[in-house]
């Protein structure tokens, strides 16, 4: 059973001058007198899809219409009917799923962010079970090497751990996969995901020290990524009081603002910090007293307060949120 | 500042051109419904629904049904999902129609796909995803129906998939995606359960979206889209944080995404224009309040009057 679909090594034929297809009266598109949206047709799309028309209605499950669904996802993978239709003939003729596999993999490669064409996958993965685990884990990290952000991807990737196990090297590929880009948020938020739900890691709190350890370096190394910042306050979550008393937290924004003053991110932490009561060290203060001279800050205010104003200029885009923060800062904050 | 050209896209929108060769062309037949949503609704927006005739839009409608479920496919002859069901209904509305459903066997073939965790699958291939949890309830509240569902397990799950952030992703774990987090608040706004979104933390998540160039991404560290006008946009509209951006660099963004001379808005300047983003792309000034353009409602993605008809004319 062919499931390959070389068009563009060979010229297609026609359906209707293929002879194992005399038999059927294809069924066109009833568009409408006055199409909503008016539709052009290459016309061997059109004809593609009035065969598989036909085929569907008479409900045929037979080696030919599953080559008919080949040909129409080929053409376009988005129509979501062609592919209920496909899993139907595959589940009545009992096929290969492994060959199934082989197809989807090629498929998948040119349309990375069709819903389709992953469900397809996970359905396959399903059926197949756990020992298609280190395969679909595999064949991600493929297609992640072609778009590392790619949300369907990472959801599919998530699925896989969740119900089909494969955790042992997880927090390893988050490592190689910020080690390419930084700046890769979905790596971020998946390394959230196995610190904290990993049947092999001892769960947020044993991992706290080394992930803060970890994440502090990154952020010394390029303070302007804004998703090491996010995943270090997550690391604190639920436990607001260790956040503001750890030291470490302070002192990894103040060494930022050396590198770079207005460094917006330290600067928002630390308003964060001073909100929910940290009690700030005489190198925080003077900081802060410094920077409210070099932007020329007047009047008298409290150190969070200073911060707003002074993020108000550094972040203008945002300056209505920082005026927020300033006129919504807890009393008795410094 | 540019100015909006409301005349040039509903001609786009009323007939797109028939070119042999248009990739709208070959993967738009099977979501034809989606298709209508997004071109009558941005019609209705710019005051031109009268552009179309409703009858026979509503006769085609009825055809996109499955008999057998209630539900909606994407056109004549596909199979239902809630995807073209929630459209289906939408359209609907638009053309002041619903009386044509039969509202039990629409509201509960939506119904008969929540999940025992609270989640909604699309469809009986049972892919979850948090935008079937906004489309099942949009739907069903649009209907009056949404005592069929179990409200507080569907709330439940889509409280699971909140982030560190504040933020929602596709699956509990699932990455913060503006797309997503517009599903979640929408259903967690049309149930009354906004009191579970941590509005400040959420709302500065939102806005720090805005790129330097005024437009809006989905995720940190990606490109700005005219689509995300309308995610973030009415995420923020509704747990009220949206003068946290800033409103005047995202409407010229937004009108420099416009093709001034055939029509249509692209999903950044100087790429090629589809229907769905010149949806997002008027919606997302509606919401910002641009002059001509009616009011759109957040959570229910239809303008302000036809939700009041719905909800407030009995």
């Amino acid at each position: 059973m062919s499931t390959s679909s070389d068009e563009d090594d060979v010229e297609r034929i026609p359906l209707c001058s293929r002879p194992e297809w005399s038999d059927v009266q294809p069924l066109p598109q009833d568009d409408g007198p006055n199409p909503v949206v008016s539709i052009a047709y290459r016309d061997e799309f059109r004809e593609t899809m009035d065969y598989f028309r036909a085929i569907y209605a008479a409900d045929e499950r037979s080696c030919r219409a599953l080559e008919l669904t080949t040909e129409a996802i080929g053409m376009n993978p988005g129509n979501y009917t062609v592919w209920h239709f496909r899993r139907l003939v595959l589940e009545s003729l009992n096929a290969n799923l492994h060959e199934e596999r082989d197809f989807v993999d090629r498929i998948t490669f040119q349309n990375s962010k069709n819903y389709q064409i992953w469900h397809h996958r996970r359905w396959l993965a399903e059926k197949l079970g756990t020992e298609a685990a280190n395969r679909e884990l595999e064949f991600t990290k493929q297609v992640f090497a072609l778009d590392a952000k790619n949300y369907h991807t990472w959801s599919h990737r998530q699925w896989v751990l969740e119900s089909l196990g494969g955790w042992e090297n997880e927090l390893e590929f988050c490592c190689e996969l910020l080690e390419d880009d930084v700046f890769n948020n979905s790596a971020w938020n998946q390394r959230y995901f196995v610190i904290t739900r990993s049947p092999l890691l001892g769960g947020l709190q044993a991992m706290r020290d080394s992930e803060v350890c970890y994440t502090s370096k990154i952020i010394l190394a390029d303070p302007h990524n804004e998703s090491p910042w996010r995943y270090l306050r997550g690391l604190y979550k639920g436990e607001i009081q260790m956040l503001i008393s750890d030291n470490k937290v302070p002192e990894l924004c103040l060494k930022v603002l050396e590198i770079n003053k207005s460094n917006l991110f330290a600067l928002s932490l630390l308003l964060d910090l001073l909100s929910r009561g940290h009690q700030p060290s005489d190198e925080l203060r003077a900081v802060i007293g410094a920077l409210r001279s070099s932007q020329d800050i007047a009047g008298t205010h409290g150190l969070a307060a200073t911060l707003c104003l002074v993020l108000e200029t550094v972040d203008p885009m945002r300056s209505s949120y920082w005026a927020w923060r300033r006129t919504n800062l807890p009393t008795g904050v410094c | 500042m540019g100015e909006l050209e409301g005349k040039k896209h509903v001609q786009y929108i009323v007939s797109v051109e028939k070119k042999k060769d248009s990739f709208e062309a070959l993967v738009i037949e099977h979501l034809r419904l989606n298709g209508a949503y997004w071109g009558l609704t941005t019609l209705d927006l710019l005051n031109e629904i009268e552009a179309v005739k409703p009858d026979e839009i509503v006769q085609w409608i009825m055809q996109c049904q499955d008999i057998g479920s209630g539900g909606f496919g994407g056109n004549v002859g596909h199979d239902p999902h809630l995807l073209y069901t929630l459209s289906a209904v939408q359209v609907l509305a638009l053309l002041n129609r619903l009386d044509v459903l039969d509202i039990d066997k629409v509201s509960d073939y939506v119904a008969g796909l929540q999940n025992e965790d609270g989640s909604f699958s699309g469809d009986m291939w049972g892919e979850v995803d948090t935008r079937f949890s906004y489309i099942a309830i949009c739907c069903l509240s649009l209907l009056g129906q949404l005592s069929k569902i179990n409200v507080e397990s569907a709330v439940n799950y889509i409280v699971s998939c909140k982030n560190l952030d504040g933020g929602f992703g596709s699956i509990p774990g699932g990455e913060s995606h503006a797309g997503q987090i517009f599903c979640c608040v929408g259903t967690l706004a049309i149930t009354g359960s906004l009191h579970h979104v941590d509005r400040d933390l959420l709302g500065w998540w939102l806005c720090e979206r805005q790129c330097k160039d005024g437009g809006l991404n989905g995720r940190p560290e990606k490109l700005a889209d005219v689509c995300y006008s309308w995610w973030v946009l009415s995420s923020l509209v509704m747990i009220d944080r949206v003068h946290w951006i800033d409103k005047e660099k995202l409407t010229r963004f937004i009108l420099n995404c416009q093709d001034k001379e055939n029509g249509g808005i692209s999903d950044r300047p100087d790429n090629a224009v589809d229907v769905y983003h010149t949806y997002f792309g008027v919606a997302g000034l509606s919401l910002l309040e641009y002059p001509g353009i009616k009011p759109i409602d957040p959570a229910y993605a239809l303008p302000v009057d036809v939700v009041n008809r719905i909800f407030f004319s009995k």
